[in-house]
Protein backbone atom coordinates (compact mmCIF):
# COMPACT_ATOMS: atom_id res chain seq x y z
CA UNK A 1 0.00 0.00 0.00
CA UNK A 2 1.17 3.43 -0.72
CA UNK A 3 2.16 6.21 2.07
CA UNK A 4 -0.73 8.31 2.12
CA UNK A 5 1.36 11.57 1.59
CA UNK A 6 2.61 10.10 -1.81
CA UNK A 7 1.12 12.38 -4.21
CA UNK A 8 -1.10 14.18 -1.82
CA UNK A 9 0.62 17.81 -2.25
CA UNK A 10 2.55 18.88 -5.22
CA UNK A 11 4.61 22.58 -6.18
CA UNK A 12 2.20 24.13 -8.39
CA UNK A 13 4.15 27.53 -8.32
CA UNK A 14 8.09 28.75 -8.25
CA UNK A 15 9.96 31.81 -8.41
CA UNK A 16 13.44 32.70 -9.16
CA UNK A 17 14.21 36.37 -8.63
CA UNK A 18 17.62 35.52 -10.66
CA UNK A 19 19.33 38.57 -9.06
CA UNK A 20 22.42 37.08 -8.28
CA UNK A 21 24.14 40.48 -7.50
CA UNK A 22 21.53 42.86 -6.70
CA UNK A 23 22.90 46.03 -4.52
CA UNK A 24 20.41 48.06 -2.66
CA UNK A 25 18.25 44.95 -2.41
CA UNK A 26 17.57 43.96 1.79
CA UNK A 27 17.24 39.92 2.02
CA UNK A 28 13.12 40.43 2.23
CA UNK A 29 12.96 42.32 -0.96
CA UNK A 30 14.90 39.25 -2.87
CA UNK A 31 12.43 37.04 -0.49
CA UNK A 32 8.95 39.21 -1.35
CA UNK A 33 10.16 39.22 -5.36
CA UNK A 34 10.28 35.85 -4.91
CA UNK A 35 6.81 35.12 -3.54
CA UNK A 36 4.76 37.47 -6.17
CA UNK A 37 6.83 35.52 -8.99
CA UNK A 38 5.68 32.33 -7.77
CA UNK A 39 2.21 33.25 -6.73
CA UNK A 40 2.20 34.42 -10.47
CA UNK A 41 3.09 31.05 -11.65
CA UNK A 42 0.33 29.60 -10.65
CA UNK A 43 -2.40 32.30 -10.48
CA UNK A 44 -2.64 32.26 -7.51
CA UNK A 45 -2.33 35.68 -4.89
CA UNK A 46 -0.99 36.79 -1.51
CA UNK A 47 -4.69 36.47 -0.32
CA UNK A 48 -5.15 32.62 -1.22
CA UNK A 49 -2.06 32.21 1.18
CA UNK A 50 -2.51 30.54 4.89
CA UNK A 51 0.51 28.73 5.27
CA UNK A 52 3.89 30.31 5.66
CA UNK A 53 6.70 28.58 5.88
CA UNK A 54 10.45 31.20 5.89
CA UNK A 55 14.07 30.92 6.99
CA UNK A 56 16.11 34.26 6.75
CA UNK A 57 19.93 34.59 7.95
CA UNK A 58 19.75 37.96 9.09
CA UNK A 59 16.21 37.44 11.35
CA UNK A 60 15.48 35.35 14.50
CA UNK A 61 11.61 36.07 13.72
CA UNK A 62 11.31 35.41 9.95
CA UNK A 63 7.45 34.67 9.87
CA UNK A 64 6.96 37.75 11.64
CA UNK A 65 8.76 40.06 9.56
CA UNK A 66 7.54 38.33 6.26
CA UNK A 67 4.14 37.66 7.26
CA UNK A 68 4.11 41.34 8.15
CA UNK A 69 5.91 42.12 4.34
CA UNK A 70 3.59 40.74 2.26
CA UNK A 71 0.29 40.92 4.10
CA UNK A 72 -0.74 37.15 4.16
CA UNK A 73 -3.30 35.94 6.88
CA UNK A 74 -1.31 33.39 8.60
CA UNK A 75 -3.10 30.01 10.07
CA UNK A 76 -0.56 27.94 9.74
CA UNK A 77 3.41 28.45 9.95
CA UNK A 78 6.74 27.27 10.16
CA UNK A 79 10.16 28.82 10.58
CA UNK A 80 12.52 26.19 11.70
CA UNK A 81 15.65 26.72 10.84
CA UNK A 82 18.23 24.16 10.65
CA UNK A 83 20.34 26.33 8.03
CA UNK A 84 20.44 25.83 4.21
CA UNK A 85 18.24 22.24 4.07
CA UNK A 86 15.00 24.69 6.21
CA UNK A 87 13.01 24.87 3.28
CA UNK A 88 13.44 20.79 2.48
CA UNK A 89 12.20 20.46 5.96
CA UNK A 90 9.83 23.32 5.56
CA UNK A 91 8.28 21.10 2.11
CA UNK A 92 8.08 18.17 3.94
CA UNK A 93 5.85 20.30 7.18
CA UNK A 94 3.70 21.82 4.48
CA UNK A 95 2.59 18.40 2.97
CA UNK A 96 1.27 17.54 6.22
CA UNK A 97 -0.05 20.89 6.97
CA UNK A 98 -2.13 20.69 3.74
CA UNK A 99 -3.08 16.68 4.17
CA UNK A 100 -4.18 17.75 7.46
CA UNK A 101 -6.46 20.92 6.38
CA UNK A 102 -4.10 23.11 8.61
CA UNK A 103 -3.68 24.92 5.61
CA UNK A 104 -4.97 25.29 2.08
CA UNK A 105 -1.72 27.49 0.06
CA UNK A 106 1.49 27.00 1.46
CA UNK A 107 3.93 29.43 0.64
CA UNK A 108 7.88 28.52 1.40
CA UNK A 109 10.12 31.50 0.98
CA UNK A 110 13.55 32.72 1.32
CA UNK A 111 15.85 35.82 0.24
CA UNK A 112 19.08 36.74 0.74
CA UNK A 113 21.80 39.65 0.30
CA UNK A 114 24.73 37.90 1.12
CA UNK A 115 27.24 38.99 -1.82
CA UNK A 116 25.71 42.60 -2.52
CA UNK A 117 26.17 42.94 1.42
CA UNK A 118 29.69 42.17 1.93
CA UNK A 119 30.67 38.87 0.15
CA UNK A 120 30.94 36.99 3.71
CA UNK A 121 28.67 33.82 4.91
CA UNK A 122 26.07 35.33 6.69
CA UNK A 123 25.75 33.70 10.02
CA UNK A 124 22.77 33.26 12.94
CA UNK A 125 24.41 34.08 16.21
CA UNK A 126 25.19 30.36 17.01
CA UNK A 127 28.30 30.61 19.17
CA UNK A 128 30.11 27.50 19.93
CA UNK A 129 32.74 27.91 22.45
CA UNK A 130 34.16 24.43 22.69
CA UNK A 131 35.06 24.95 18.82
CA UNK A 132 35.48 28.85 18.75
CA UNK A 133 39.05 28.57 20.68
CA UNK A 134 40.70 26.51 17.78
CA UNK A 135 39.84 28.98 14.96
CA UNK A 136 38.09 26.61 12.13
CA UNK A 137 37.33 28.57 9.28
CA UNK A 138 33.61 27.97 9.49
CA UNK A 139 31.92 26.49 7.75
CA UNK A 140 34.56 25.52 5.51
CA UNK A 141 37.30 23.65 7.91
CA UNK A 142 34.34 21.47 9.14
CA UNK A 143 33.96 20.15 5.30
CA UNK A 144 37.59 19.75 5.21
CA UNK A 145 37.82 17.28 7.85
CA UNK A 146 35.20 15.27 6.26
CA UNK A 147 37.05 16.11 2.73
CA UNK A 148 40.28 14.63 4.39
CA UNK A 149 38.34 11.37 6.66
CA UNK A 150 37.31 10.73 2.75
CA UNK A 151 40.43 10.57 1.23
CA UNK A 152 42.33 9.16 4.03
CA UNK A 153 39.49 6.19 4.65
CA UNK A 154 38.59 5.59 0.84
CA UNK A 155 41.91 6.67 -1.39
CA UNK A 156 39.50 9.85 -2.52
CA UNK A 157 41.70 12.31 -4.39
CA UNK A 158 41.59 16.04 -4.96
CA UNK A 159 41.38 15.68 -8.42
CA UNK A 160 38.14 13.27 -7.92
CA UNK A 161 36.81 16.94 -5.71
CA UNK A 162 37.87 18.56 -8.77
CA UNK A 163 36.30 16.98 -11.19
CA UNK A 164 32.90 17.82 -9.20
CA UNK A 165 33.45 21.72 -10.07
CA UNK A 166 34.32 20.76 -13.25
CA UNK A 167 30.58 19.02 -14.02
CA UNK A 168 29.09 21.65 -12.07
CA UNK A 169 30.41 24.28 -14.49
CA UNK A 170 29.95 22.50 -17.91
CA UNK A 171 26.13 22.47 -16.81
CA UNK A 172 26.62 26.01 -16.05
CA UNK A 173 27.94 26.92 -19.63
CA UNK A 174 24.22 25.07 -20.73
CA UNK A 175 22.21 27.92 -18.14
CA UNK A 176 22.18 31.15 -19.39
CA UNK A 177 21.16 32.00 -15.88
CA UNK A 178 23.77 30.87 -13.91
CA UNK A 179 26.45 33.25 -12.07
CA UNK A 180 29.63 31.74 -12.84
CA UNK A 181 30.01 30.37 -16.72
CA UNK A 182 33.19 30.32 -18.79
CA UNK A 183 35.62 27.23 -18.98
CA UNK A 184 37.50 26.04 -15.64
CA UNK A 185 40.26 23.70 -16.05
CA UNK A 186 41.22 20.84 -13.35
CA UNK A 187 44.56 22.62 -12.88
CA UNK A 188 42.68 25.94 -12.37
CA UNK A 189 40.21 23.95 -9.43
CA UNK A 190 43.71 22.35 -8.04
CA UNK A 191 46.09 25.41 -7.93
CA UNK A 192 43.22 27.96 -6.74
CA UNK A 193 43.90 29.51 -3.15
CA UNK A 194 44.07 26.71 -0.69
CA UNK A 195 41.39 27.48 1.85
CA UNK A 196 41.52 24.81 4.74
CA UNK A 197 43.18 21.77 3.17
CA UNK A 198 41.93 20.21 1.43
CA UNK A 199 39.87 22.24 0.47
CA UNK A 200 40.49 25.21 -2.66
CA UNK A 201 38.61 28.37 -3.34
CA UNK A 202 37.44 26.30 -6.27
CA UNK A 203 35.61 23.46 -3.97
CA UNK A 204 33.78 26.29 -2.37
CA UNK A 205 30.49 27.38 -3.53
CA UNK A 206 29.87 30.73 -4.89
CA UNK A 207 28.88 33.59 -2.55
CA UNK A 208 25.33 35.60 -4.60
CA UNK A 209 22.31 37.35 -3.68
CA UNK A 210 19.10 35.85 -4.83
CA UNK A 211 15.46 35.10 -3.81
CA UNK A 212 13.38 31.87 -4.30
CA UNK A 213 9.34 31.12 -3.61
CA UNK A 214 7.78 27.59 -3.99
CA UNK A 215 3.74 28.00 -3.99
CA UNK A 216 2.43 24.14 -2.58
CA UNK A 217 -1.23 22.77 -2.56
CA UNK A 218 -2.99 19.71 -2.57
CA UNK A 219 -2.68 17.42 -5.25
CA UNK A 220 -6.62 17.80 -5.87
CA UNK A 221 -6.35 21.73 -6.45
CA UNK A 222 -2.75 21.30 -7.89
CA UNK A 223 -4.24 20.04 -11.18
CA UNK A 224 -6.50 22.76 -12.02
CA UNK A 225 -3.62 25.20 -11.82
CA UNK A 226 -2.15 26.81 -15.02
CA UNK A 227 1.75 24.83 -14.91
CA UNK A 228 2.15 21.49 -14.43
CA UNK A 229 2.22 20.03 -11.14
CA UNK A 230 5.44 18.77 -9.44
CA UNK A 231 3.93 16.01 -7.62
CA UNK A 232 5.72 15.42 -3.94
CA UNK A 233 6.30 11.93 -4.07
CA UNK A 234 8.00 11.46 -0.78
CA UNK A 235 9.82 13.36 1.66
CA UNK A 236 12.59 12.55 4.48
CA UNK A 237 14.44 14.99 6.98
CA UNK A 238 17.09 13.83 9.70
CA UNK A 239 19.23 15.51 11.72
CA UNK A 240 23.08 14.28 13.40
CA UNK A 241 24.59 16.40 14.66
CA UNK A 242 25.71 20.57 15.46
CA UNK A 243 29.38 20.65 16.04
CA UNK A 244 31.36 18.88 13.25
CA UNK A 245 33.32 16.90 16.47
CA UNK A 246 29.67 15.67 17.20
CA UNK A 247 29.44 13.94 13.44
CA UNK A 248 29.77 10.08 14.43
CA UNK A 249 31.24 8.99 10.93
CA UNK A 250 32.39 11.46 8.76
CA UNK A 251 32.35 9.90 5.75
CA UNK A 252 28.49 9.39 6.19
CA UNK A 253 25.90 11.63 6.40
CA UNK A 254 22.17 11.65 7.87
CA UNK A 255 21.71 11.65 4.14
CA UNK A 256 21.39 7.82 4.32
CA UNK A 257 18.47 8.80 7.00
CA UNK A 258 16.40 11.01 5.13
CA UNK A 259 17.32 9.32 1.77
CA UNK A 260 15.87 5.79 3.36
CA UNK A 261 12.75 7.83 4.73
CA UNK A 262 12.05 9.98 1.58
CA UNK A 263 12.33 6.74 -1.12
CA UNK A 264 10.08 4.74 1.56
CA UNK A 265 7.66 7.13 1.13
CA UNK A 266 7.51 7.42 -2.42
CA UNK A 267 8.52 3.83 -2.97
CA UNK A 268 11.19 4.69 -5.69
CA UNK A 269 14.54 4.00 -5.70
CA UNK A 270 17.92 5.13 -6.43
CA UNK A 271 17.52 3.21 -10.35
CA UNK A 272 14.33 5.23 -10.22
CA UNK A 273 15.13 8.90 -10.36
CA UNK A 274 15.72 10.78 -13.64
CA UNK A 275 17.24 14.21 -12.08
CA UNK A 276 19.14 14.53 -9.20
CA UNK A 277 19.83 18.08 -6.86
CA UNK A 278 22.01 17.68 -4.14
CA UNK A 279 23.35 20.90 -2.36
CA UNK A 280 27.05 20.98 -3.37
CA UNK A 281 28.29 23.84 -1.11
CA UNK A 282 31.77 22.00 -1.48
CA UNK A 283 33.07 19.71 -4.18
CA UNK A 284 32.82 16.81 -1.29
CA UNK A 285 28.85 17.59 -0.47
CA UNK A 286 28.16 16.07 -3.53
CA UNK A 287 30.19 12.92 -3.50
CA UNK A 288 29.10 12.40 0.04
CA UNK A 289 25.46 12.73 -0.64
CA UNK A 290 25.72 10.73 -4.20
CA UNK A 291 27.31 8.00 -2.05
CA UNK A 292 24.46 8.12 0.92
CA UNK A 293 21.54 8.75 -1.42
CA UNK A 294 22.57 5.02 -3.05
CA UNK A 295 23.76 6.68 -6.59
CA UNK A 296 27.11 4.99 -5.84
CA UNK A 297 28.60 2.63 -3.06
CA UNK A 298 29.92 4.22 -0.10
CA UNK A 299 33.80 5.12 -1.05
CA UNK A 300 33.26 4.74 -4.90
CA UNK A 301 31.55 8.53 -4.99
CA UNK A 302 35.47 9.65 -6.65
CA UNK A 303 35.84 7.21 -9.05
CA UNK A 304 32.03 7.31 -9.69
CA UNK A 305 32.53 11.09 -10.66
CA UNK A 306 35.60 11.00 -12.64
CA UNK A 307 34.10 8.50 -14.87
CA UNK A 308 32.03 11.64 -16.26
CA UNK A 309 28.55 10.12 -15.00
CA UNK A 310 27.32 13.48 -13.56
CA UNK A 311 28.45 16.04 -16.45
CA UNK A 312 26.15 16.90 -19.39
CA UNK A 313 25.97 13.45 -21.29
CA UNK A 314 26.97 11.30 -17.96
CA UNK A 315 24.56 8.88 -17.13
CA UNK A 316 23.89 10.54 -14.29
CA UNK A 317 22.32 14.40 -14.80
CA UNK A 318 23.34 16.20 -10.99
CA UNK A 319 22.67 19.84 -10.35
CA UNK A 320 22.04 20.94 -13.92
CA UNK A 321 21.45 24.59 -13.33
CA UNK A 322 25.00 24.59 -12.24
CA UNK A 323 24.66 24.05 -8.59
CA UNK A 324 25.97 26.09 -5.67
CA UNK A 325 29.37 25.70 -7.45
CA UNK A 326 28.68 27.84 -10.84
CA UNK A 327 24.61 28.91 -10.70
CA UNK A 328 23.74 30.45 -7.70
CA UNK A 329 24.20 30.49 -3.67
CA UNK A 330 22.98 33.28 -1.93
CA UNK A 331 23.73 31.28 1.67
CA UNK A 332 21.67 28.94 1.98
CA UNK A 333 20.92 27.34 -0.99
CA UNK A 334 18.51 24.32 -0.49
CA UNK A 335 15.30 25.92 -1.98
CA UNK A 336 16.97 25.82 -5.79
CA UNK A 337 17.78 22.44 -5.37
CA UNK A 338 13.62 22.36 -5.70
CA UNK A 339 13.24 24.95 -7.85
CA UNK A 340 15.54 23.11 -10.63
CA UNK A 341 13.93 19.87 -9.81
CA UNK A 342 10.79 21.99 -10.98
CA UNK A 343 11.54 23.27 -14.04
CA UNK A 344 13.25 20.00 -14.74
CA UNK A 345 9.76 17.77 -14.64
CA UNK A 346 8.22 20.97 -16.28
CA UNK A 347 10.54 20.41 -19.25
CA UNK A 348 11.64 23.92 -19.16
CA UNK A 349 15.27 24.11 -19.24
CA UNK A 350 15.97 24.69 -22.47
CA UNK A 351 19.96 23.41 -23.53
CA UNK A 352 20.19 21.30 -20.20
CA UNK A 353 16.96 19.92 -20.35
CA UNK A 354 16.83 15.67 -18.95
CA UNK A 355 14.72 14.45 -21.86
CA UNK A 356 11.71 12.55 -20.51
CA UNK A 357 12.36 13.58 -16.17
CA UNK A 358 9.55 12.18 -14.88
CA UNK A 359 11.16 11.82 -10.99
CA UNK A 360 13.57 14.07 -9.55
CA UNK A 361 15.41 13.95 -5.97
CA UNK A 362 16.48 17.14 -4.80
CA UNK A 363 18.43 16.96 -1.70
CA UNK A 364 19.48 19.64 1.18
CA UNK A 365 22.32 20.29 3.56
CA UNK A 366 22.14 22.58 6.44
CA UNK A 367 24.83 23.59 9.28
CA UNK A 368 28.55 21.58 8.61
CA UNK A 369 26.67 18.18 7.25
CA UNK A 370 24.26 18.77 10.38
CA UNK A 371 20.83 18.52 8.85
CA UNK A 372 19.73 16.73 5.88
CA UNK A 373 16.65 16.83 3.85
CA UNK A 374 15.42 14.71 0.86
CA UNK A 375 12.70 15.55 -1.69
CA UNK A 376 11.66 13.13 -4.16
CA UNK A 377 9.04 14.65 -6.79
CA UNK A 378 7.26 13.23 -10.09
CA UNK A 379 5.15 14.31 -13.27
CA UNK A 380 1.90 13.15 -13.32
CA UNK A 381 2.75 10.09 -14.87
CA UNK A 382 4.52 8.70 -11.38
CA UNK A 383 1.04 9.11 -9.44
CA UNK B 1 12.31 25.50 46.22
CA UNK B 2 10.69 22.18 44.75
CA UNK B 3 13.20 21.91 41.57
CA UNK B 4 14.75 19.07 41.10
CA UNK B 5 17.52 18.08 43.45
CA UNK B 6 19.51 15.64 41.03
CA UNK B 7 20.45 18.93 38.71
CA UNK B 8 21.58 21.14 41.40
CA UNK B 9 24.58 22.96 41.09
CA UNK B 10 26.41 24.54 38.62
CA UNK B 11 25.87 23.11 34.83
CA UNK B 12 27.38 21.23 33.21
CA UNK B 13 29.34 23.48 31.01
CA UNK B 14 30.45 25.75 34.17
CA UNK B 15 31.38 22.46 36.00
CA UNK B 16 34.02 21.63 32.74
CA UNK B 17 34.91 25.51 32.56
CA UNK B 18 36.28 25.59 36.33
CA UNK B 19 37.76 22.54 36.21
CA UNK B 20 39.79 23.77 32.96
CA UNK B 21 40.83 27.02 34.58
CA UNK B 22 41.98 25.08 37.46
CA UNK B 23 44.38 22.83 35.04
CA UNK B 24 42.19 19.78 35.24
CA UNK B 25 40.70 18.25 31.92
CA UNK B 26 37.66 16.14 32.89
CA UNK B 27 34.94 14.40 30.88
CA UNK B 28 31.96 13.40 31.67
CA UNK B 29 30.79 9.30 31.98
CA UNK B 30 27.28 7.76 31.81
CA UNK B 31 26.54 5.69 34.98
CA UNK B 32 23.78 3.72 33.12
CA UNK B 33 25.69 2.62 29.66
CA UNK B 34 29.09 3.78 30.36
CA UNK B 35 29.53 5.86 27.57
CA UNK B 36 31.51 9.44 27.38
CA UNK B 37 30.36 12.40 26.62
CA UNK B 38 32.13 15.62 25.17
CA UNK B 39 31.47 18.30 24.80
CA UNK B 40 29.68 18.50 28.18
CA UNK B 41 26.02 17.89 28.51
CA UNK B 42 22.85 17.23 30.62
CA UNK B 43 22.18 13.99 29.55
CA UNK B 44 24.31 10.86 27.80
CA UNK B 45 23.71 11.19 23.63
CA UNK B 46 24.19 6.96 23.70
CA UNK B 47 21.19 5.96 26.08
CA UNK B 48 19.74 9.35 27.15
CA UNK B 49 19.88 9.17 30.62
CA UNK B 50 20.48 12.16 33.00
CA UNK B 51 23.04 10.21 35.64
CA UNK B 52 26.77 11.27 34.78
CA UNK B 53 29.55 11.17 36.88
CA UNK B 54 32.66 13.50 36.09
CA UNK B 55 36.26 11.85 35.89
CA UNK B 56 39.92 12.72 35.02
CA UNK B 57 40.44 12.53 31.33
CA UNK B 58 43.71 10.34 30.45
CA UNK B 59 44.43 12.65 27.91
CA UNK B 60 45.31 10.57 25.92
CA UNK B 61 43.72 10.63 21.66
CA UNK B 62 44.38 9.53 18.34
CA UNK B 63 44.17 12.27 15.06
CA UNK B 64 40.46 11.22 13.59
CA UNK B 65 40.50 14.17 10.90
CA UNK B 66 42.67 17.28 10.28
CA UNK B 67 43.42 20.39 8.65
CA UNK B 68 45.49 23.29 7.79
CA UNK B 69 43.77 26.46 8.14
CA UNK B 70 45.49 28.86 5.40
CA UNK B 71 45.35 32.47 6.46
CA UNK B 72 47.83 35.79 5.79
CA UNK B 73 49.26 35.42 9.54
CA UNK B 74 50.16 32.22 9.34
CA UNK B 75 48.88 28.32 9.04
CA UNK B 76 47.67 26.24 12.10
CA UNK B 77 46.33 22.85 12.57
CA UNK B 78 42.69 21.92 13.53
CA UNK B 79 42.05 18.03 14.07
CA UNK B 80 39.46 16.00 15.40
CA UNK B 81 40.82 14.09 18.33
CA UNK B 82 39.08 10.51 19.65
CA UNK B 83 39.86 10.34 23.42
CA UNK B 84 40.76 7.34 24.74
CA UNK B 85 37.67 7.34 26.21
CA UNK B 86 35.51 7.32 23.34
CA UNK B 87 34.41 11.24 22.79
CA UNK B 88 35.91 12.79 19.68
CA UNK B 89 36.50 16.96 20.82
CA UNK B 90 37.75 19.49 18.39
CA UNK B 91 42.00 20.97 19.15
CA UNK B 92 44.75 21.36 17.60
CA UNK B 93 48.09 19.51 17.54
CA UNK B 94 51.23 21.67 18.30
CA UNK B 95 54.93 21.38 18.40
CA UNK B 96 54.73 19.81 14.55
CA UNK B 97 54.31 21.80 11.22
CA UNK B 98 50.56 21.48 10.58
CA UNK B 99 51.14 20.10 7.68
CA UNK B 100 52.68 16.99 8.82
CA UNK B 101 50.30 16.26 11.64
CA UNK B 102 48.42 12.94 9.95
CA UNK B 103 44.90 10.75 10.68
CA UNK B 104 45.83 8.18 13.05
CA UNK B 105 48.88 10.39 14.87
CA UNK B 106 48.82 9.31 18.64
CA UNK B 107 48.61 13.05 20.68
CA UNK B 108 48.38 13.66 24.41
CA UNK B 109 46.26 16.85 25.92
CA UNK B 110 48.26 19.85 27.30
CA UNK B 111 46.30 23.15 28.84
CA UNK B 112 47.75 26.09 27.51
CA UNK B 113 46.69 29.71 28.35
CA UNK B 114 45.67 32.09 25.69
CA UNK B 115 44.75 33.47 27.29
CA UNK B 116 41.82 31.36 28.33
CA UNK B 117 42.89 28.06 29.41
CA UNK B 118 42.78 25.94 26.50
CA UNK B 119 43.23 21.86 25.54
CA UNK B 120 45.76 21.31 22.74
CA UNK B 121 47.66 18.09 21.62
CA UNK B 122 50.83 17.13 20.91
CA UNK B 123 52.41 13.95 19.17
CA UNK B 124 53.44 11.44 21.89
CA UNK B 125 56.83 9.64 21.34
CA UNK B 126 56.87 7.49 18.35
CA UNK B 127 52.84 8.38 17.62
CA UNK B 128 53.80 9.81 13.67
CA UNK B 129 51.15 7.11 12.00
Amino acid sequence: MSHPLRGSAAIVGIGNTKRWNAPGRTPFDQLQEAAILALEDCGLSLKDVDGLFCAISSSGLPVLNVAERLGVSVRHADGTMVGGASFLFHLQSAVAALENGLCDVALICYGSNQLSAGGRLVSMPDPQPYEAPYKPRYPISSYSLAAARHMHQFGTTRENLADVALAARAWANLNPDAFARGPLTRDEVLSSRMVSDPITRADCCLVTDGGAALVVTRADRAKDLPKKPAYILGTGVAVSHRQIAAMPDLTTTAAVESGRRAYAMAGVGPSDIDHVMVYDAFTITTLLFLEDLGFCPKGEGGAFISSGAIAPGGSLPVNTNGGGLSCNHPGMYGLFTIIEAVEQLRGTCGERQVQGAEIALAHANGGVLSSQATAILGSSATL
Amino acid sequence: MSADPRFDGPGPDEVWRSALAEGRFILQHCRKCSACRFPPALVCAACGSPDLEWREASGQGTVYSTTTVREREGSYNVSLVDLAEGARMMSRVEGVDPATVRIGMKVAARIIQEPESMIVFVPTEGGAA
